[in-house]
């Protein structure tokens, strides 16, 4: 199993969540995160100074796949997430040791 | 006193005290969020303690007998025979004065925001209030600056110059924050606020002619206009100069009109209340700037709003005080067949309440520093002094 950490623009998730269902994704977790990469923070003005904004808004999206669902999953991700601008984020993926249902104990893709 | 002015004062009192939220979510709204309780707590305790202070001695001082040139006395201690006499007008004005003596010193507290230990505030308001309050307020209103002829209607001199330039020596005693600044945590606190004060403004105002009178509606029309014209005038000047009419501009140009036209509001009428505004809104615009010029941290800029707007709005009556359109007896403003005379009293007036006010705050706060200190520690200020000094936390998430 593998675990798709995705990093997109807020305004794109509900695009994100449409396509993944499309695709045939049956959950996701999402959160508001805040962080920087390349596109850097930027800069509000009060009173007339300055302060930078280190940190922008993003929203984490993590979706657990079994292996071949991952090529799929990105190309789901990536179209449903791109704007083409700096700032559209990044996916990443690593491998997962287990997964368990709570409900019903059961383990593995079963779990999925 | 007939019962429409008595009515008048006491809702102007009410509307006084509401000013005191206000300015606590105003400057709430400009804090950081691990800040704003304390700044809440600094507001909220100016009305605990300061209406019980000016019962027990603070009204006696400032104005028993009203004709003393330098300071009261006690001879109406806990009101004395205030409480019981006639139609309750003198009781109401005590209640209305009350209320403006509890709003000044939390005026200051925006300078000191994020630093200040709370246990120096406590001590320092009350103490405050009687050294540099009590007597310039005497000196203002029935003592010598306002015997030679100074105008201050509602508290230009008395109150936001006072407090402006006691913020000033707060803040060069206190020192700087350390660490970065944090922008306003939340905005629409810092506008409901601001509407809040503007609301309250005219009782502060319109309520200074003691009256339900015609002075009263031109201060309360003077009140309206500066407001919005400093509102107007700040948010221009940002917009050409920064690039964007900000809700900060805004909300700091109403202040900074409220602050000027207070001094002026029941001496001028016409276009003098929107000059004196859009002047204030242009001017502040520029003097919250003083503080990087000049390296003293006045967190929340209280001495560019409300020491530079009193000190424009007191100047101004020089030029636009106008006793015939009153049909009142005070000295005319240059623009109105006056000399400089006014000018030069206005001058006088605030140049001596700068003077008092600055060497007794410093005098108050290095007393408190070498006593029980005045700063809290760095942990403190780093985490926040909502949890640390009121074990409270504003935002649980």
């Amino acid at each position: 199993m593998k675990l798709i950490t995705a990093i997109v623009k807020p305004f794109k998730i509900d695009d994100v969540k449409n396509a993944l269902k499309s695709a045939g994704i049956t959950g996701i977790t999402v959160s508001e995160v805040k962080g920087f990469g390349r596109q850097g923070g930027h800069t509000e003005t009060y009173r007339g100074s300055e302060y930078q904004i280190d940190f922008v808004p993003k929203v984490k999206v993590e979706i657990v796949v079994s292996p071949e669902m991952v090529d799929s999953a990105i190309e789901t991700l990536m179209q449903a997430a791109s704007t083409g601008k700096i700032g559209d984020g990044k996916i990443w993926v690593t491998d997962v040791e287990t997964i368990i249902r709570i409900r019903t104990g059961e383990k593995g893709n079963d779990a999925i | 006193m007939e019962s429409g002015n008595l009515g008048w004062i006491m809702i102007s009192a009410a509307l006084v005290l509401f000013m005191i939220p206000g300015l606590a979510l105003f400057y709430g709204g400009m804090d950081s969020r691990r800040n704003v309780l304390n700044m809440l707590m600094m507001n909220f305790y100016c009305a605990l303690i300061v209406p019980i202070l000016w019962v027990v001695i603070g009204y006696s001082l400032a104005q028993v007998p009203f004709e003393n040139d330098f300071i009261g006395s006690l001879d109406s201690f806990m009101l004395g025979d205030i409480a019981r006499a006639g139609d309750g007008s003198t009781l109401a004005t005590v209640a209305f004065l009350g209320m403006f003596a509890a709003i000044t010193p939390a005026l200051i507290s925006g300078a000191v925001a994020d630093r200040m230990k709370f246990s120096a505030w406590a001590i320092f308001v009350p103490v405050w209030v009687l050294l540099a309050y009590v007597p310039v307020f005497k000196w203002v209103y029935g003592g010598w600056l306002g015997q030679r002829g100074s105008l201050d209607f509602a508290g230009g001199t008395a109150i936001h110059v006072n407090a402006g330039i006691a913020a000033l020596a707060a803040v060069l005693i206190l020192g700087k924050r350390r660490g970065d600044v944090s922008p306003p945590h939340s905005m629409p606190l810092v506008m409901i606020g601001t509407g809040i004060l503007w609301f309250g403004w005219f009782g502060f105002n319109a309520g200074s002619a003691l009256a339900a009178s015609g002075q009263a509606a031109q201060a309360f029309m003077n009140t309206f206009l500066a407001a919005a014209a400093g509102g107007l005038f700040w948010v221009l000047v940002e917009w050409i100069r920064d690039g964007h009419p900000t809700n900060l501009g805004a909300a700091s140009g109403i202040v900074a009109g409220l602050v000027a036209i207070t001094p002026a509001a029941g001496y001028v009428s016409g276009v003098a209340p929107i000059v004196i505004g859009a002047l204030a809104g242009i001017i502040c615009c520029y003097a919250v700037r003083l503080k990087k010029k000049f390296n003293y941290d006045d967190a929340l800029d209280v001495v560019g709003v409300h020491f530079v707007g009193g000190i424009v709005g007191s100047l101004l009556i020089g030029f636009f005080a106008n006793p015939e359109f009153f049909e009142l007896e005070f000295e005319k403003g240059l623009f109105f067949g006056g000399d400089a005379g006014l000018l030069i009293e206005q001058a006088l007036a605030n140049g001596v309440a700068i003077v008092w006010s600055f060497i007794v705050t410093s005098i108050i706060l290095v007393a408190l520093k070498v006593t029980i200190g005045i700063r809290v520690d760095a942990e403190t200020e780093h985490n926040g002094l909502d949890l640390a000094l009121h074990g409270e936390t504003a935002y649980h998430s």
